[in-house]
């Protein structure tokens, strides 16, 4: 049971071969059993988990079931649902109960769906490693001397380690995407403004976007075809026609079954496989793009030229909207107030030197400093000039080719405190997957094999503006061939 | 470039987030780390370039002018460090 | 202080835009209601909410470019831009104040206004742009600390700019009062100013005619004209003695204590400096369309500026007269009910009236035209009884200041005033001649003065002919009668 598929969870649901209270206590217990050395969890709350599951199984029973209700889902703690603690991993929130649902959690409650739990993330989602939570690391499931990739580590490992049998999160700069190589998942970011921001913390307002950790592109369609839709609350939510996701799951007519992806055309980004780039992941990935041809794909080069400033740009933007955007954790109406200050200058200054770790105060510095009098100019526009120039790239891509594949991450899992205390090596592990959030374009990691240690490599695709369904449609024929997405890590599948 | 200490204490400040000596020693050498892998960026022509804000070439919607909120303020403030009469208090302002 | 200093005054205004609900959230923005029960989640910033803008807030600031550049869109940002300006205050619950910089809705514009030394001139508008208001620091004291009420919090603001255009208090008490009266005009904001819905801010500097601009300082919050006339006065009289004292002057923004009637720099301001604004990731350009630009110009009621063409043009008015005419929206309805009553070529008179009797009467009860006793219908009845000569211009002043007691109501007040007065003018010939020849044999020596060749003993047997009539005999006829007998 836990090794399956939404969509058989769904049948199992419907046939009353489970209940929802059966499948959600099945995977309570499977939390207990593995979060002490895993730490994917920061709040677990059986009891209200439970009292959802059993509305699930009353609506299951009436006969009006959607293909979510009663599938218990982990949710990233950045996401606020009422009554629950809802941390972003930092101290700061270490007391903050949620008093409304997100926008997401909202989805998911109409779907009748159950929340499982609140996952472990670097702190503000600031980080590549899950080291910066203040609930302490995450341990990749496939060996727990490793990251899991951050910063919806806790979701990947929740996911990867059958915790859960899938996931929300978030993605900034590959929050989503390079977890999801790291763990042996699917991870989809969707295009910013698919997914509502309301209730979703946010780190770099502009960059933000909902998304999901999955076993398989199929789950991830269902999955978003829940956490999608306009919201009038999010005022870059964009107002579109509702579309399935999954529509293009089925081979279509006229196309011969072993060769789904006849007519795609895949674009390489030739500069992605140069310098930085671990040889078992080139390995990996190449044989994935072998593997699309197989299917009928056409593989085209193309080149982003200027993706390799994306990291820079990366560093200047995230901060600067993330500077502002925590400037609300002042411990005057709700979250941290140190216990001891003299005046209200001391106030602020000590309840955010206590609630904010390291990384985030690293950011808001940088932050404060792009955005300062006579930095402005020199740091913050040019770095929206530079987006504008790998939107431009990417614009130009898009001209010759379906999608834009490579590598998710430079290298598989690497072991903890291994760049703990370098900030630049550990930003430059999303040196791939950025550049898909500065352009606002969705993006893909699926699993595509295993490198050294036996550890999971992913395979990265960019899509065009909307472009989901089709992207899902290409990783679900990739899967269809393949079983590196049914991998699990030892001791993990039982 | 490269930050001074001075620069440090000054942004933190203007962050409000207390750092000490030791604090801003540290945080000094990996901001310059940091800033020379920003200024990467420095090295491209952007002459002309439009600066790009948003992910997404959309235009703002606006709501119409209707209340549409209730009061929640008890619920609000049940999470709130110290109230009183319905008020969030902090250390005297002085203006 | 010695003469021969220029002041310098520009003004930064911020007038609540009158809508039902909040700028960027659903939250009503009643006044007076208690504290934080109008503080929405996002009125909280509460983590994870987002703004969404109010078409309302926005329209009236395009109101407000249309009123003040005649109807013209011009000076409208077709396309213009949100911005956060962060500082860290327990009244901004964001630590930012979602405003507008680089772009805002509205650049240009201006209001026409009477300087008692200048006669009429025009301040020009810098810009106004669209921002969110803060909540409230209570000071009184909670065990030491201060409260914070958000019910103001996210409450619409236009932020109006003018240009340092100003010379002195008296102007810059004109202008806010110019202001105050146009975004009432166009419907925009309640102007009520106990409630804070229209709050001056006073850049004033001082310097030698001719030099450059002097180091200015920012008075801070005046939230009624007595203020704002009062502080500029200090703080330009401080500044003027401060340099005469051979000392500088240093950019500041200070606060102005109505007690002690002095300004005093304001501490907390003195490291925030440096707002990083940058172009708000939560909100997409604003973009205003000619479509909407149309519709709100053909809602517009008729401009000051147009009023005054056409007092100008179509009642051959003074350009003086017809700025004042135009101080507020209901002073042009008083004028202009008055016309509609009496006819086009009455409306000299209805001028001089209004900005005669009535004013000084308004001025003296320190009354606005709105709660004026006298209603226009009522002033008007007696002006056309001066007209068909039932009253003279003199005990018409009677009549009018009856009124204004409450002698009489009703449209017809003047006539019933009038006529239970006795105060009708006597046009009978008969009548006068007797009163002359009663008034010639009891001044014998005037008379021989006057056919002795002194003009001046005319006058006064006038004068004792009105006497004698109580002031009733009509002055043309006593003269005409006069001249008649004694030649």
């Amino acid at each position: 049971m836990i090794n399956s598929s939404l969509k058989e969870l769904a049948i199992a649901l419907a046939l009353k071969k489970v209940s929802s209270v059966e499948l959600t206590q099945l995977f309570l217990d499977r939390i207990a059993k593995l979060n002490g050395e895993l730490n994917a969890f920061i709040t677990v709350d059986a009891e209200r988990s439970l009292a959802q599951a059993r509305s699930a199984d009353a609506r299951i029973s009436a006969g009006n079931a959607g293909p979510l209700t009663g599938i218990p889902v982990a949710h990233k703690d950045i996401f606020c649902a009422q009554g629950w603690l809802t941390t972003c991993g930092s101290k700061m929130l270490s007391n903050f109960v949620a008093p409304y649902d997100a926008h997401v959690i909202g989805r998911f409650n109409d779907a009748g769906s159950v929340i499982l739990g609140k996952t472990n993330m670097d702190e503000f989602a600031m980080g590549s490693s899950n080291e910066t939570s203040f609930y302490g690391p995450v341990k990749n499931p496939w060996n727990t001397g490793r990251v899991p990739g951050g910063s919806s580590g806790g979701s990947a490992a929740a996911v990867a380690a059958r915790m859960a049998p899938v996931a929300t999160a978030t993605d900034t700069g590959g929050s989503i995407r390079q977890p999801a190589a790291l763990t042996g998942l699917t991870g989809l970011k969707p295009t910013y403004g698919v997914v509502s921001r309301y209730g979703m913390i946010a780190f770099a307002s502009s960059l933000d976007q909902g998304g999901i950790l999955a076993r398989s592109a199929e789950d991830a369609a269902l999955m978003l075809n829940v956490m999608s839709g306009f919201d009038a609350r999010d005022s870059t939510s964009i107002d579109r026609v509702t579309e399935d996701y999954g529509r293009e799951l089925e081979v279509p007519g006229g196309v011969a079954p072993n060769l789904p992806l006849t007519g795609v055309r895949v674009g390489v980004v030739k500069e992605h496989f140069g310098a930085g780039l671990a040889p078992d992941v080139a390995r990996a990935v190449q044989s994935a793009l072998d593997e699309l041809r197989r299917l009928g794909a056409t593989l085209v080069d193309v080149s982003t030229p200027n993706a390799r400033l994306g990291v820079a740009a990366y560093y200047v933007i995230a901060p600067a909207e993330a500077s502002s955007n925590l400037s609300r954790f002042d411990g005057v109406r709700y979250g941290h107030r140190a216990k001891s200050y003299s005046n209200l200058a001391e106030m602020y200054s000590k309840s955010r030197a206590e609630g904010f770790g390291a990384e985030v105060k690293r950011r808001i510095l940088i932050g404060t400093y792009v955005l300062s009098h006579g930095y402005y100019d020199a740091y913050y526009v040019k770095a929206q000039k530079i987006r504008r120039l790998i939107a431009n790239d990417f614009a130009a891509a898009f001209k010759d080719c379906d999608i834009v594949v490579g590598p998710t991450s430079p290298t598989v899992a690497f072991e903890l405190g291994a760049k703990a205390s370098d900030p630049v090596q550990m930003y430059l592990n999303d040196v791939y997957t950025i550049p898909a959030n500065l352009a606002g374009l969705p993006g893909m990691s699926i699993p595509c094999g295993l490198g050294e240690h036996g550890l999971p490599v992913g395979l990265h695709m960019v899509g065009n503006y909307f472009a989901e369904a089709k992207m899902l449609a290409i990783a679900h024929h990739y899967q269809c061939a393949t079983d590196w997405h049914l991998r699990s890590p030892e001791g993990m599948s039982a | 470039m490269s930050l001074s200490i001075e620069e440090v204490h000054r942004i933190a400040l203007l962050a409000r987030i207390e750092v000490s000596d030791a604090e801003a020693l540290a945080a000094q050498r990996q901001l310059n780390e940091i800033f020379s892998l920003i200024g990467e960026m420095q090295a491209v022509d952007t002459e002309g370039i439009q600066p790009m804000a948003h992910a997404q070439s959309a235009l703002l919607r606006l709501r119409d002018d209707v209340v549409t909120e209730v009061d929640q303020h008890a619920l609000f403030q049940s999470i709130a460090p110290q109230v009183e009469g319905g008020l969030y208090l902090v250390p005297k302002v002085i203006e | 202080m010695s003469a021969n200093w220029e002041i310098v005054i520009g003004l930064e205004t911020h007038v609540q835009l009158s809508t039902d609900s909040k700028i960027f959230s659903g939250s009503s923005t009643a006044f007076g209601a208690a504290p934080n029960t109008q503080a929405s989640a996002v009125d909280i910033a509460l983590p994870g909410v987002l703004p969404v803008a109010n078409r309302g807030a926005v329209e009236r600031a395009i109101r407000f470019g249309l009123g003040v550049n005649g109807g013209l869109a011009d000076n409208i940002n077709r396309r213009s831009e949100f911005a956060r300006k962060n500082y860290f205050y327990p009244d901004l619950p964001k630590g930012y104040q979602i405003s507008q910089l680089d772009l805002p809705i509205v650049n240009g514009g201006e209001i026409a206004i009477v300087s008692p030394t200048r006669g009429e001139i025009k301040v020009r508008l810098t810009r106004a742009h669209l921002e969110e208001d803060a909540g409230k620091s209570l000071h009184e004291d909670f065990h030491g600390m201060s409260g914070i009420d958000l019910n103001r919090a996210g409450t619409p603001l236009l932020e109006i700019v003018s240009e340092p255009d100003m010379r002195s208090a008296e102007e810059a008490v004109a202008y806010a009062r110019a202001l105050h009266a146009m975004v009432r005009w166009i419907g925009i904001c309640d102007g009520n100013m106990q409630e804070g819905s229209f709050r001056c801010d006073a850049n004033v500097s001082v310097r030698r005619p001719g030099e450059a601009l002097g180091t200015r300082r920012e008075v801070k919050n005046l939230n009624s004209f007595r203020f704002l006339q009062q502080a500029i006065e200090y703080e330009a009289r401080w500044q003027i003695e401060t340099l005469e004292d051979g000392g500088r002057i240093q950019q500041a923004t200070v606060l102005f204590d109505p007690d002690s009637g002095k300004t005093r720099v304001m501490r907390s301001k003195e490291d925030a400096h440096d707002y990083r604004y940058f172009p708000d990731p939560d909100l997409l350009p604003l973009v205003v369309d000619e479509a909407w630009l149309d519709r709100v110009r053909g809602e517009l009621p008729e401009l000051p500026q147009q009023k005054r063409d056409r007092y100008v043009s179509a009642y051959a008015l003074s350009s003086a007269d017809a700025v004042a005419l135009t101080q507020s929206r209901e002073t042009a309805e008083y004028f202009e009910d008055m016309v509609d009553v009496l006819g086009d070529d009455a409306a000299k008179t209805v001028a001089n009236w209004m900005m005669g009797e009535l004013a000084a009467a308004l001025n003296r009860d320190n009354l606005d035209i709105p709660r004026s006793p006298v209603t226009s219908r009522q002033l008007a009845g007696l002006l056309r009884r001066i007209r068909d000569n039932t009253v003279s211009g003199k005990l018409a002043k009677d009549v009018f200041d009856a009124m204004w007691q409450g002698d009489a109501r009703g449209e017809d007040a003047a006539d019933l005033i009038i006529e239970k007065r006795g105060l009708k003018q006597i046009s009978d010939v008969g009548a006068i001649e007797t009163i002359v020849d009663q008034v010639l044999a009891a001044n014998s020596k005037s008379v021989e003065e006057f056919r002795a060749g002194k003009d001046k003993a005319f006058n006064a047997l006038v004068g004792q002919v009105m006497k004698a009539s109580k002031g009733k005999a009509n002055p043309a006829q006593v003269n005409e009668i006069l001249r008649r007998k004694l030649s």
